[in-house]
């Protein structure tokens, strides 16, 4: 039974093991500046951790064959209650591995989420209802005009979705879309809000994920490195067209973009 | 202190009930109540479990139309989701450790006749049924069960426009979980107060066994937690059916104002949360000491550094009110607490790895015996590593972003705290069948049990971290409408298969549990030869536990291979072994 047992354990283990060493599934190729870094702690923290899973696990299967009750030919048992030094050592040693790992990802942790976004960053406000997404663009005088509750109009979709106050100034040049276009390698700085439930905005490929919460203005910032269409998905549970509150992220050169949202301004006049 | 400890215990020798009603029904004796939580958490069990089938099946097969339900919308997915979780975590991974096994051998592993207070003692358990009947009847109410998930987030959860069993279906569920906090604050009273006053003599704190000790602390953590979970619940009601705001701000529904204002969604996370971690800790802990003890038992050698798995238990339950807010590091919450709630989440992992090299080190020199209860305790710490390898990942806000919500964090959660606690709780039915109903299990059954389980539950949650890696998000109903996600069907349909023959297995263990009772082989009073207190009296034991009188304890919980003493173990009201040991 002890064999099986190693046999089983250390089975499973390889196996697993395997599967993220040759990386047969893995995160979805990064996108943003911040995608290579997270990723980079990533692989020291898989490292790291799976150096204590195979060990432990490996020691566990072999400890069960070896020390397995073998009748009369059996080794004497060890009367023992412990080894404090060894207590010890095991303690310190998992405190500065764990609380190492998390100091090493703060600094990243700090430049995603504690700093405000660069003056000149691209505004978008992204607004999540079941089971939609839509983007806002401040137009050329770099403001969003006024929203209202009341006004607002779900299976109209677009600015009446949002609610838009056209009697407000600042509104007039507004851009509602239902995809997300921004220009490659600028910072964008998106304002998260929803109207009805908690909904999460996640763009697996720009590392970036953050809940949209009713009553609340989220500013969050990332910067895409490379151009292509990339996939937006609801990531909070919020009701049953969850699985299907899907969007597009279109990361294009600056000229296409500007020529893109001018033309967008052209509609609306 | 002597004639008053004396004087407490005698007042509880209540002489046996006769009638079958005051025997088996409304009975005031732990064991029966232990019994009665077991076979609770055992049907609450199999609806989970059933539950998770039907989601397993609808994932691969959308358009399959299943018995009983027909059509699968996402709704209903979301519902098996939401119920599913429920009811395993509260009417399982709650009930069966703690209720089940706690009030069966706490008060007979300390030499108490009997809970402290067993009018409570019995009111909780009713108190919990009643729950586990109104959670079922919000399948059968107007609109169904709820869709909101077992972590109810409000806004989707405060009001009955946000879909389908938001109505009358959310509001059992919310009155369901209250009655089960107000069980389990009743319940967690008593453990306390008859861990710390009915001990027998010479039963100190540090030779209690760590199954007490995991109980004792189980029921702190439960005391903490129910009632702020109790009392979120209630405004969340009056959310919900009075008008009031506490976590709803302004939001329209479908572009229609709700009236509620002012109001913060964030609020119910973090009062959930505060129950929601210890929670956590709530159904690990009790399987923790379990198996703690049956490494120690079946190496037949003293568990490696008793005192230090005390004070990890300890350090577990005081960090475990410290975390909560690791599973919020995306809500919108300020990122610098995200950040110190971060290091606390890295620090209570140190604890976590002393107990896991203390099973270890039980393990090394001893003599070990593959009876069943020992594989799935074995099984125990295989599962707590890998369950527990995840979590310096979630921990870390910055690996959170890309593997929060995502599959990652099942893979995580269901081999920790679910299928880690769910081995305990086979690991403790086997151990202390005999001394519950006199008889052995089989044990090739449970061999078979214990193979299709183990390898079981490493096919189902080991390819979910590699879903999570990719980004595939937790309770999608349907993964065709993201184009990425098409490549990790398969994956998907492995898992599904997986669970077949897993749950197959189960009805393995059902059978045994049944046929044992009634034609398993006879036990004698100690079948493995093991040193605490439930193993010195009869089997199954009499109505005061110990027949008449009070056990004396002269020597440590876990006195195995002891060195000139003529048996393999001394039992903890034997002669004292002497200070050299």
């Amino acid at each position: 039974m002890g064999l099986v047992l190693l046999i089983i354990i250390w089975l499973i283990t390889f196996a697993s093991t395997y599967f993220f060493i040759a990386k047969t599934w893995w995160l979805p190729a990064g996108a943003s500046a911040a995608a290579a870094g997270i990723d980079h702690h990533f692989t020291t923290t898989f490292i790291l951790m799976g150096i204590v899973f195979v060990a432990a696990q490996v020691s566990l299967g072999a400890l069960v064959w070896i020390y397995r009750d073998r009748g009369s030919s059996s080794s004497k048992v060890t009367y023992s209650h412990g080894n404090t030094k060894l207590e010890i050592v095991w303690t310190l040693l998992t405190t500065i591995l764990f609380v190492g790992l998390n100091l090493m990802s703060s600094s990243i942790w700090a430049s995603e989420r504690f700093r405000p976004a660069e003056p000149d960053a691209v505004r978008v406000e992204v607004t999540a209802m079941q089971f939609a997404w839509y983007f806002r663009y401040p137009g050329p005088d770099g403001k969003f005009g006024a929203t209202n509750p009341e006004l607002e109009d779900a299976s109209a979709g677009g600015e009446a979705a949002l609610g838009l106050d056209t009697k407000d100034g600042a509104s007039k040049d507004d851009v509602v879309t239902g995809t997300m276009v921004v220009p490659v390698n600028r910072e964008i700085e998106v304002i998260l809000r929803a109207h009805d439930v908690i909904h999460s905005f996640f763009i697996p490929t720009m590392r970036f994920k953050q809940d949209a919460v009713p009553g609340l203005a989220i500013r969050m910032h990332f910067t895409p490195i490379q151009t292509g269409d990339y996939e937006i998905l609801c990531a909070e549970l919020c009701g049953l067209g969850h699985y299907k509150m899907h969007g597009m992220l279109r990361v294009v050169s600056q000229e296409e973009f500007d020529k893109w949202l001018a033309a967008r301004e052209a509609e609306k006049q | 202190m002597a004639t008053h400890e004396f004087a407490a215990q005698e007042s509880h020798a209540h002489p046996g009930p006769q009638g079958f009603v005051r025997k088996w029904v409304f009975s005031l004796d732990h064991k029966v109540i232990g019994l009665q939580y077991y076979f609770l958490a055992l049907a609450a069990v199999f609806v989970g479990m059933f539950l998770s089938l039907l989601m397993r099946i609808h994932l691969i097969w959308p358009t399959l139309a299943l018995p009983l339900l027909g059509d699968i919308k996402p709704e209903t997915y979301l519902t098996l989701v939401t119920m599913h979780g429920t009811i395993m975590v509260f009417f399982v991974l709650t009930t069966a450790p703690q209720g089940g096994f706690g009030n069966y051998f706490l008060p007979i592993q300390i030499g108490a006749p009997d809970m402290a207070f067993p009018v409570l003692n019995m009111l909780s358990f009713w108190t919990t049924l009643l729950g586990f009947i109104v959670m079922i009847a919000a399948f059968f109410v107007a609109g169904g069960a709820p869709l909101h998930g077992w972590t109810g987030y409000a806004p989707l959860s405060a009001m009955q426009s946000t879909g389908p069993g938001e109505g009358l279906g959310a509001d059992l569920w919310i009155i369901s979980i209250a009655i089960f906090c107000i069980g389990a604050l009743m319940g967690a009273l008593n453990f306390i107060t008859t861990t710390l006053d009915m001990r027998a003599k010479g039963m100190t704190m540090m030779r209690l066994p760590l199954t007490v000790w995991a109980w004792f602390v189980t029921a702190i953590l439960g005391l903490l937690a129910f009632g702020v979970l109790l009392s979120a619940g209630i405004l969340l009601l009056m959310d919900r059916n009075l008008g009031t705001s506490f976590f709803v701000p302004l939001v329209t529904i479908n572009g229609q104002l709700t009236g509620h204002k002012g109001g913060s969604p964030l609020l119910w996370q973090h009062l959930f949360w505060f129950f929601g971690h210890p929670e956590v800790y709530i159904a690990i802990l009790p399987a923790m000491g379990m198996c703690s003890q049956l490494l120690s038992v079946f190496s037949r050698k003293p568990i490696f550094g008793y005192k230090a798995m005390v004070y990890a238990i300890l350090g577990i339950g005081f960090l475990g009110f410290m975390v909560w807010g690791h599973h919020m590091f995306m809500s919108g919450m300020s990122p610098y607490t995200a950040f110190a709630f971060s290091i606390m989440t890295m620090g209570i992992g140190v604890p976590s790895a002393i107990k896991t090299f203390n099973w270890l080190g039980t393990l090394m020199r001893g003599r070990i015996r593959f009876t069943s209860p020992m594989l799935f305790a074995i099984g125990f710490v295989s599962l707590f590593v890998s369950g527990g390898i995840s979590g310096p990942f979630l921990a870390q806000p910055v690996l959170d972003i890309q593997l929060h919500d995502t599959y990652f964090v099942p893979a995580h959660f269901h081999l920790i705290m679910g299928v880690a606690s769910i081995f305990g709780i086979f690991a403790a039915t086997y151990y202390w069948f005999p001394k519950m109903f006199g008889r052995m299990m089989n044990e090739s059954m449970a061999r078979w049990h214990f193979w299709f389980s183990f390898i079981g539950t490493y096919a189902i949650f080991m390819p979910m971290h590699y879903l999570g890696m990719a980004g595939m998000p937790r309770r999608y109903s349907q993964l065709t409408e993201v184009t990425y996600l098409h490549g990790l069907i398969p994956l998907q349909k492995f898992i599904t298969y997986a669970a077949f023959v897993t749950i197959a297995g189960q009805l393995i263990f059902l059978v045994n549990l049944f046929w044992s009772m009634f034609k398993g082989k006879q036990a004698s009073d100690n079948p493995w030869e093991a040193t605490t207190l439930e193993w010195t009296t009869a089997t199954p034991p009499p109505h005061d536990n110990f027949g008449g009188h009070t056990p004396v304890v002269h020597n440590g919980p876990y006195e195995y291979s002891v060195p000139g003493a003529p048996r393999d173990y001394v039992m903890q009201s034997d002669p004292e072994i002497g200070p050299a040991h």
